[in-house]
This record gives structure tokens, sequence and C-alpha cells, in this order.
């Protein structure tokens, strides 16, 4: 498991990151990033995941992250774009990570070594 | 009344024509067996007479988005138009394991999750295209699946209307308020698609959030 700062994210291109993500995710590794995602780089990783899917192989990634969190500032009034604050997120392999429960602000998941 | 009422709806067509104005583009979105399809044929049956897609128990029965134009939903005096997007329901993993167990021989069911990943690509990339979406949830299951979360962080994030249905409320176990509860800064309209229960409300709702 790897514990991916907050940092280490922020230097990273949205395309960087997700595509960082998947390859870790496809080799086994379960990732824990302090910041999390924005919802359009979970969307990306969503449709990078699907196009990753190999039968026998890969059937694709567990992922759990609490709901966003909305600034409401003047700049996001004015412009019609909200700014969202990311949170801690898990990502896994689905044959190795699986959420038991989730609650606004608990997540609970079972991990278990690779099939 | 009857003769501003028709001034009114004469002019609103008027000013459509002249300004090209596009009708609102309305995506249903939810995770793979919350409704989506019945509620999308629920819509279609009620306000054009005819159906959106083929529905199933098995996950994944939709794998490519339909559109359907110029849906005029009349609500209290209210008249909107949309063009509805009945998309593949969303998911972070699709295993043709779980079609096998479904009874699926083991080519169908790999064939069936190939086509259902193309679906999840599809549904992701109309989210950039819409005005606005309904959210529909299986009123029994856990509402904070990632999905859910996901779907409803970009509509936030793009300031775009959202509205929740909490399908299924016709199940015993269903829990709308669960729902109501886990995204409480949402309209949320439990229904039952498939009876049609509250369905009117829902239709007032879409009237005043995406009209």
């Amino acid at each position: 498991m790897d514990l991916i700062s907050e940092d280490k994210l922020d230097e990273m291109a949205p395309v960087e990151k997700v595509r960082f993500i998947i390859d870790e995710v496809k080799s086994g590794k379960i990732l824990v990033l302090e910041k999390g995602l924005t919802p359009e780089e979970e969307a990306n990783l969503i449709e990078i995941t699907m196009s990753q899917i190999e039968p026998d192989d890969f059937s694709g990634i567990e992922m759990e992250s609490y709901p966003f969190k909305i600034d409401n500032s003047l700049f996001g009034k004015l412009f019609k774009k909200n700014t969202i604050r990311t949170r801690l997120t898990v990502i896994g392999p689905a044959n190795q990570l699986k959420t038991l429960k989730r609650d606004r602000n608990l997540i609970s998941a079972l991990v278990s070594a690779k099939e | 009344m009857g003769v501003i009422k028709s001034f009114k709806s004469n002019f609103a067509s008027l000013f459509k024509k002249l300004f090209n104005k596009k009708n609102a583009r309305i995506g249903i979105y939810g995770p793979p067996n919350a409704g989506k399809t019945t509620l999308a044929n629920r819509i279609l049956r009620d306000w054009t007479g005819d159906a959106m897609g083929s529905v199933s128990h098995i996950a994944h029965e939709t794998r490519r988005a339909r559109r359907r134009e110029g849906v005029t939903i009349k609500t209290n005096g209210h008249s909107i138009t949309l063009d509805i997007i009945d998309t593949p329901g969303l998911a972070t993993k699709i295993d043709f394991q779980d079609f096998m167990r479904e009874g699926m021989e083991e080519g169908e069911a790999k064939r069936r999750a190939k086509e259902a990943t193309e679906g999840v690509i599809e549904a992701v990339k109309w989210l950039e295209n819409l005005d606005g979406v309904i959210l529909v949830m299986d009123a029994t299951e856990d509402p904070f699946t990632q999905v859910n979360v996901t779907v409803i962080g970009n509509m936030e994030a793009r300031s775009l209307p959202l509205l929740i249905a909490a399908n299924k409320v016709d199940l015993e176990d269903s829990s709308p308020t669960t729902i109501r509860d886990a995204f409480p800064q949402h309209p949320m309209v439990a229904i039952s698609a498939l009876e049609g229960k509250n369905i009117d409300t829902l239709y007032e709702e879409i009237a005043k959030r995406f009209g």
C-alpha cells in the first residue's frame, strides 16, 4: 500500500495523475491519496479504467472517497463554476479492495492479498 | 386565461425558432440496475407514447447511450421540452464472471463485459455535454457509492442542476430517507419508475429544476 502525499499529487498534471494511478493499481498496489481527485479526474479515471479492463487479467478498480465539499466563493457564484475541495481517497484493484460500509465521514474496507 | 396561456406558448415557440434555442440536454445517470431505462421508458411512454429501450434484471442491459430529442413535459401549467439521454450504468469495475453467474455462456459474458466497458466510457463522455442530470439511485441500496459521489461532484463542479430520483420505493426494504440524508443539498423525489408511483411529483420537479 502506498500513501501518496498532497505535494506529490500537486506536482502531476491531471493526465499524469490518472496514468500514475492506473499503472500502480494494475501492478497490484493500493493507493491512499492524501488529497484525492477532482470530480473531473475521477470521471477520467473511470474512463481510462474501462479501456484497460481485460478478461482474466484486470477487472477494474475499487475507489473510495467521501462526498466532495464545495467552497461557496463569490468567484464561483459569478462565473458559475464551483471550487470543489477534494478529500482523502483510496484506490485499488477490484479483486483486492472491497468496500464494506461507507457513509459521509467513514469508509470501512477490506484489503486482501493478490489473487 | 386560456388565451393568455396560448399566447405565451406560441410566443415561446416563435422565440425558440427565431433564436434557434436548443432544448436542455438531460442525462439519466446512475449505477447499473438502478432503473434508469425503466424511468426513461416511463417518461417517454407518458409524453411521447413509445419507449427508450429494453430492461433486464442482469446488470448492464443498456450498453449504448440513447438520446430522444424534443420530449415535452407539461405540468401545473408549465411546459418544458428536453432532449433525454438514457446512459449505460456507470461502474468502476466490470467482471465477465458476474454475467456467467447469471447463467450466460463464457463467450456471451465476455462480449457483454466488453460492450459494457464501452458503454461506461460513452456515459462518462456525455457528462461534458449535458445541461442537467437525473441521478437514479436504488432506494434499497447504500447511496454512498463511488458512482453517485463522482456524478454529483461533476455536476456541482459545473454548477449544473441535479435531481435525485430515489427509485424502487415499491419494494418493502426501500429507504428513500437514507438517500435524502446522504445528499441533502440536492432535491430528491421518491419514485417507483416501474409502477409510476410519485411520477407526477418527479415531472413537477423536472420542470422546476431544468426549465
